[in-house]
């Protein structure tokens, strides 16, 4: 089983453009860690040196915000969409 | 003759080429448009500024185009009302509403940020537009696109109010209404931006798109004659509008044409999605994200990105924040009305309820010159206002004086 991970725009250099990657992974923070070993310095972007996720990054598991589950220790589905958005609001 | 340098990440200060990008390649904070301040002193002067037609585009050298505007030819210049019968009511000396709920075409402050977004999407060559929208900015969009020739796609929550609704759909926009929150809304929107090569005026197009907003800003200092209030209440909901009205009265100081002032700025949220006031209240910048639920669907944004900003704002000018109930919104919707004769939108009764708990907590002052800002119209958000039914009469004079007598209103001499 993989999981669909959908890149935005600013992190589709790391990728080779690639909009959808794919991963095999328990947890988000397991996500990250394929992502950089997969696309080296992908993970610099999404995360403070500390390990927390960016302030202006959201990361969706099927649509749920992270930062009302588990944060990066949220669980990931077999089948699971996860969806990297940078924040913004307003309209 | 434009005086825009360039764009710069409010975040981490990385510099950009002015292209159609809204997020910092390093950091991903937010990108912001900058100016050559230096030249635009001397050019933009009270002078010209008097001079020029009653529009926002009278202060075009602070907005973001390289040549002429061709979107929102009649926006903005709306009134600002001195408001004593309001003032006298909830105990302050001097009050202004900025009546942004007449706003031409669509009865927002959000045809501002349109009209600046979309001649911008000209300049740059997009040929279709788009918006994730509460419901104003899908109003403004759907008109200003029909008005310009352009296609526009707008999504929108599934719950908003009806007129809001049918204030999007008439004006012939590809309107898609999704199942789920605002919130929902903007990252699809986010998603379909990184796709197809249209202009959303939120999402990648935002940094011009925000600075429509210092207008708000702007008007206000010249019409109160050339200075800023000493107190400013302004609804939150992505957190944008008030960090840009500080930016209006921050770059008015800078280029000369008011004294720089103390405003303190107040932000406004309803308690049903509160996490910027939470954030303010905890004496904190970092917002919690939370579910809205609140009738001030307009404000119903629980993860506001430009947050962070808003309680920068907030906390550096000596400000505070605010939230209130459903019934205190709905309660100073009638409140406004009834006093000054403006009808606003649930936004604008979040404004004022959070205004009048700011006063009883000696925040703001009796003293203070305070003006509030009012976003929208109450024509498209009437299901929030429930008022009694009232029975008719039949068509003759007995009847009326036999009602007037049941209302125990003194007839005129």
């Amino acid at each position: 089983m993989s999981q669909k991970v959908i890149i935005p725009t600013p992190l589709r250099k790391f990728t080779s453009g690639q909009e959808t990657v794919e991963v095999n992974a328990d947890t988000i923070a397991d996500v990250f860690t394929q992502l950089e070993s997969q696309y080296p310095g992908i993970k610099a972007r999404l995360c403070e040196t500390t390990g927390e996720l960016r302030r202006f990054i959201n990361v969706y598991v099927d649509g749920e915000d992270i930062r009302f589950l588990n944060q990066l220790a949220t669980g990931v589905g077999p089948n699971a969409e996860v969806s990297i958005v940078p924040a913004i609001a307003g309209g | 003759m434009s005086y825009v340098t360039g764009l710069k990440c409010r975040e981490c200060g990385t510099h950009y080429q002015l292209e159609p990008s809204a997020i910092c390649e390093e950091c991903f904070g937010p990108l912001e448009v900058s100016y050559d301040y230096e030249s635009v002193r001397g050019v933009l002067t009270r002078e010209a500024i008097e001079k020029r037609p009653k529009t926002l585009w009278r202060y075009r050298e602070l907005l973001p185009l390289e040549g002429e505007p061709t979107v929102g030819l009649h926006t903005g210049c709306t009134p600002l009302v001195r408001a004593d019968r309001l003032a006298k009511a909830i105990g302050l000396r001097e009050l202004y509403i900025k009546n942004d709920a007449v706003c031409h075409p669509t009865l927002s402050f959000k045809d501002r940020v349109v009209a600046v977004a979309l001649s911008k999407a000209r300049e740059f060559g997009f040929k279709a537009v788009g918006c994730a929208s509460t419901g104003n900015l899908a109003n403004s969009v759907a008109a200003n696109a029909a008005a310009a020739g352009f296609p526009a796609h707008i999504l929108i929550p599934d719950n908003l109010e009806k007129t809001k609704v049918i204030g999007t759909q008439v004006y012939g926009a590809h309107l898609v209404p999704v199942r789920g929150n605002y919130d929902d809304v903007n990252r699809l929107c986010t998603e379909i931006a990184g796709r197809y090569p249209w202009a959303f005026v939120n999402v990648n197009l935002r940094p011009f798109y925000a600075e429509g907003s210092k207008t708000v800003g702007f008007e206000i200092a010249e019409q109160l004659g050339w200075q800023a209030p000493d107190a400013v209440v302004v609804p939150m909901a992505g957190g944008a509008l008030i960090t840009k009205i500080f930016k209006g009265f921050t770059e008015f100081a800078e280029i000369g044409l008011i004294p720089s002032a103390g405003t303190r700025f107040y932000g406004a949220q309803a308690t049903g999605c509160n996490p910027i006031s939470a954030a303010v209240k905890a004496g904190t910048r970092d917002i919690k994200p939370v579910k809205p639920s609140t009738i001030a669907k307009s404000l119903a944004i629980g993860n506001p990105a430009d947050g962070y900003f808003a309680a920068g704002v907030i906390s550096d000018t000596g400000g505070w924040s605010e939230d209130a109930s459903d019934d205190e919104i709905v309660d100073s919707m009638k409140l406004l009305a009834q006093t000054e004769g403006i009808f606003a939108e649930t936004a604008g009764g979040t404004t004022l309820a959070v205004a009048r708990k700011l006063i009883a907590q000696g925040r703001i002052k009796s003293t203070d010159r305070v003006v509030i800002a009012i976003t929208g119209n109450g024509l498209k958000t009437t299901e929030a206002v429930q008022l009694e039914t009232i029975e008719s009469i039949e068509p003759r004079l007995a009847a009326f004086e036999a009602r007037l007598e049941k209302q125990q209103i003194a007839a005129a001499a």
